[in-house]
Parts: structure tokens; C-alpha cells; sequence
């Protein structure tokens, strides 16, 4: 990885970190001139424009953007020199609107969310209110980190945290990769821990998910049969133990866009994805009953629109001003990088849904 | 005309080929799917057998379409490239035992 690499595309100052320059890449050249369909006239063809939300069930928080790491295909476009970070206050209000919906799910993301200074208070605060599901997804190098994250292990299981946790190869070299030189052999204690105190055996409720995303420009593979090959490779190699690996496809945004464009992939990587379309992964995608907030409060179908700043189609548009009778039943926000989450099986934040 | 015998872009076009023959087309794409589906052998055992033959056949679309292949199955470098041995030892083995052949003749006729 050059040393370019280890910035943030907006610390790059490339011409990417606009997002209007994104969107227009996605509509433009092969989506302009008819050699391959529109995400929307692609759903029409089933009569599923447009997609209208459903009952919300997770609500996905990105409590910032700051990251320890600066992984190459990263779409929130994360790192250390972001400073994006969810206030308290943001948090508060997240808390009141969850406490009077019917989310199942609870769903923290980022940058590395532990990075956030009230991530404990938000945690600690938000299990009081009781998701079935609580979700922290954790980048595991964080946990090994900085003394202040060793106890993170311990902590997410007093809240019985689900922890779901980024892994993009059995192999050294293939996750180093994408992810930053040392961050396998470091991800791999982290793993190690968590194993220790109880998450991801067998018979255990505190449960450690896996998601493998491929670390080129690539489709992903069968979520069954690479789950099958990362627990044979995991334990053998270095007696680490999961439940479920979780296999999502890379969307043409932010710095994986990037680097379809920088290594030649584009075409044939939109090609790729318009081949696997699948109208029965159309039915299941996430942002029919999903909610992104941003590190702001702002509300977005997804997490990938909520960088692409593609805002909900709705009079609500924060957190603050949360009604469900003002978002069920929208319109979702689409663009061609819709298309990742109908390849094939289907993507989403849990995987595979066809 | 292309000035050139390969385009990479014409991998997308393959499945074209039922329009000029859809019958036979059609029972040829049947019979492909159905080889490469998990059975005795894995899909990730298939694709590396098809990577191997894809270049003992020196097939540049085959070569292309199973290294994207083995990259979704989470297939390493080392893996292919070991696979791609296997095909060349048998293609090296297939010049060389007919070295026998040879060894054969010269001692028929000048033995």
C-alpha cells in the first residue's frame, strides 16, 4: 500500500471526495449510452420501481468516521485524519427515537465506532433500552490498538454485544492487502480474544459474525461455501471459532470507486454486477427496512447513499424529526451502485438475503 | 474488423452464441452449469481443474473468466499458480513420453 493510500480520499484531496463527481460517473458513459440498464429501469422490468420502505427493524448509527485504519476499498472513506465524530446530544436523540419504535436491531458502525468518545455511555445507554439485536461492528484491530481498547473484549460482553467484525481472507497477504500491512496478525489476536471470553463457540450467545468482502475487483463468492473454507482455514490454522460469515459485495463508491477507476476495473466491474442482477434479491434489500443515520443525525436508506449523501425521500430528514408515519413508505433513493446489493445472492449489511 | 483475433470484451458475448443456434446453444450452457455445480468434486475444486485446463488449452477467455472465478471462491495466488503446474507437467509429460516413441523407432530402424 503507498503511502497515498494511508489517506483518507478527502485529506487526498481527489477529485472523488465529491460526491456529485461520483453520482456522475454512475450515470454517465456505459449507463448514458444504453450499452448496459439503469438500476431503475433494471427493477421496472419486474415492477419493483419504485422500492418503498417497509416497517423500520434496523436502525444502522455511523457514530463517525474516524478509523484506525485506511482500508483501500473503504466506502465510508475512513480514517485517522476524519473528524466526523456523533455528538452526545446526536446520541440522545437516537436513544428517544429507538426507545419508541419497534426496531429489532440496533446497528453501530463507522469509521471504528470505539473511537468514539461516548461509545460506552451509547452502548451502555442503548442496552438499557433492549434491541434484540445489538450490533457493534468492530474493524478488531481497534481492540488491540491502544491499552485503553484491551478491555473492549469484556465490555461487549457485559452488554451482550453482537459483534460482526471485518475479515477479508484466511491468509495473511490477502488481508494485508486490502487492509494495511500487520492488521491480519493483529486482527487474528483480536479474534483470539474474543474467543476467550466466550464469543463465537459453538453453544455461546454471544455471538461473533465474520464479513468477508472480496479484496479486488471481484464478486464475491457462495457466502455457504466461504464460510465453510474461512472456518476450516481459522481453526486450523489458528484455533479460532465463529458463527456466521457474512459475505457482501464492494459498492462502486468512494475509495473502492476509486480504484476501479485507477486500476482499469470500472467497465467491466458494472458489467459484472448488471450480469449477476438477481430481481429475487430485489425483494430483500436492506434499505426497505433499514434506517443510516449519519454522524449527524441525518437519515438515509443506507449506509452507502449516506456517503454518496443521497438524503431520504421524506419531510423527515434528521433524527430529530423522526416520524415513522413520515418514512415508512417512501420512496428509496437508487443510482447505479444499487446494483451491489442485487448480485447475485444479494448484499447487504447481513450478507447474502437471496 | 478487429485489427486483432482477441477481445477481452468478447467474453461478455458468449452466451450470444444460442442466437444462431439456440437448440444446441441452449443444451451446451445446460451442460456447462451443471458440470461446474458442486458434486463429487467442489466448485473451488472445479474452477482450479478448469484454471488448469484453461491454460493447457492456452485459452485466453477461459484464462480470464477462471482467475476471476477462483478470486470469488477466495482461491489464493499460490493455488493457481500451483494448479497451472499440474498442466504443465502433464503437457511437458505428454511431449516427453513420446520421447519413448521415438527411442522406439530408432531402435526398430537403427538398432
Amino acid at each position: 500500500m503507498g503511502k497515498l493510500k494511508m489517506q483518507s480520499l478527502k485529506k487526498r484531496h481527489s477529485e472523488l471526495a465529491n460526491t456529485n463527481k461520483q453520482l456522475e460517473i454512475l450515470s454517465n458513459g456505459i449507463f448514458a449510452n444504453g450499452e448496459l440498464p439503469t438500476f431503475k429501469s433494471k427493477i421496472a422490468e419486474t415492477n419493483q420501481f419504485p422500492l418503498k420502505a417497509k416497517a423500520l427493524e434496523i436502525l444502522q448509527v455511523n457514530v463517525g468516521y474516524m478509523c484506525n485504519q485506511v482500508c483501500e476499498h473503504c466506502h465510508v472513506d475512513a480514517g485517522p485524519d476524519r473528524k466526523e465524530i456523533m455528538t452526545k446530544e446526536t446520541m440522545q436523540q437516537i436513544l428517544d427515537v429507538l426507545k419508541n419504535t419497534g426496531a429489532h436491531t440496533l446497528d453501530l458502525t463507522g469509521g471504528a465506532p470505539e473511537m468514539n468518545p461516548n461509545f460506552r455511555w451509547f452502548v451502555e445507554e442503548a442496552s438499557k433500552i433492549g434491541v434484540k439485536d445489538f450490533i457493534v461492528r468492530s474493524n478488531l484491530t481497534i481492540l488491540r490498538a491502544n491499552k485503553k481498547y484491551y478491555d473492549l473484549p469484556e465490555f461487549f460482553k457485559k452488554y451482550n454485544i453482537h459483534v460482526v467484525s471485518s475479515m477479508p481472507h484466511w491468509t495473511r497477504g490477502k488481508t494485508d492487502k486490502q487492509r494495511g500491512e500487520g492488521v491480519f496478525d493483529m486482527s487474528i489476536k483480536a479474534l483470539q480474544e474474543l474467543n476467550a471470553v466466550g464469543y463465537g463457540m459453538p453453544d455461546s450467545s454471544l455471538k461473533l459474525d465474520l464479513v468477508y468482502n472480496p479484496s479486488g475487483a471481484f464478486l464475491p463468492g457462495d457466502q455457504k461455501a466461504m464460510k465453510k473454507d474461512f472456518k476450516k482455514a481459522l481453526m486450523e490454522d489458528f484455533g479460532i471459532q465463529f458463527h456466521n460469515l457474512f459475505a457482501i459485495t464492494n459498492l462502486p463508491i468512494s475509495r473502492f470507486l476509486d480504484y476501479l477507476i485507477a486500476s482499469e476495473n470500472y467497465e467491466d466491474y458494472m458489467y459484472s454486477l448488471v450480469e449477476a442482477y438477481n430481481p429475487m434479491a430485489v425483494k430483500n434489500v436492506m434499505c426497505t427496512n433499514t434506517l443510516s443515520v449519519s454522524w449527524d443525525g441525518y437519515l438515509f436508506d443506507c449506509d452507502f447513499n449516506q456517503m454518496l449523501e443521497l438524503p431520504v425521500n421524506s419531510k423527515a430528514k434528521h433524527i430529530s424529526d423522526y416520524k415513522e408515519e413520515l418514512l415508512q413508505g417512501r420512496n428509496i433513493v437508487i443510482s447505479q451502485h444499487c446494483y451491489g446489493c442485487t448480485a447475485g445472492a444479494g448484499s447487504s449489511c447481513q450478507g447474502s438475503v437471496a | 474488423m478487429s485489427k486483432t483475433y482477441y477481445d477481452p470484451a468478447d467474453l461478455r458475448k458468449f452466451g450470444k452464441i444460442t442466437e444462431w443456434s439456440e437448440e444446441l446453444g441452449n443444451k451446451f450452457f445446460e451442460y456447462y452449469g451443471k458440470v461446474f455445480e458442486e458434486g463429487a468434486l467442489s466448485a473451488r475444486e472445479k474452477s482450479l481443474i478448469a484454471l488448469a485446463v484453461a491454460h493447457t488449452e492456452q485459452c485466453p477467455y477461459c484464462i480470464d473468466a477462471y482467475t476471476k472465478d477462483g478470486l470469488q471462491r477466495g482461491v489464493t495466488k499460490e493455488e493457481m499458480m500451483e494448479a497451472i503446474h499440474v498442466g504443465a507437467a502433464i503437457k511437458s509429460g505428454a511431449t516427453l513420453v513420446h520421447g519413448v516413441q521415438m527411442m522406439n523407432k530408432v531402435n526398430k530402424l537403427d538398432g
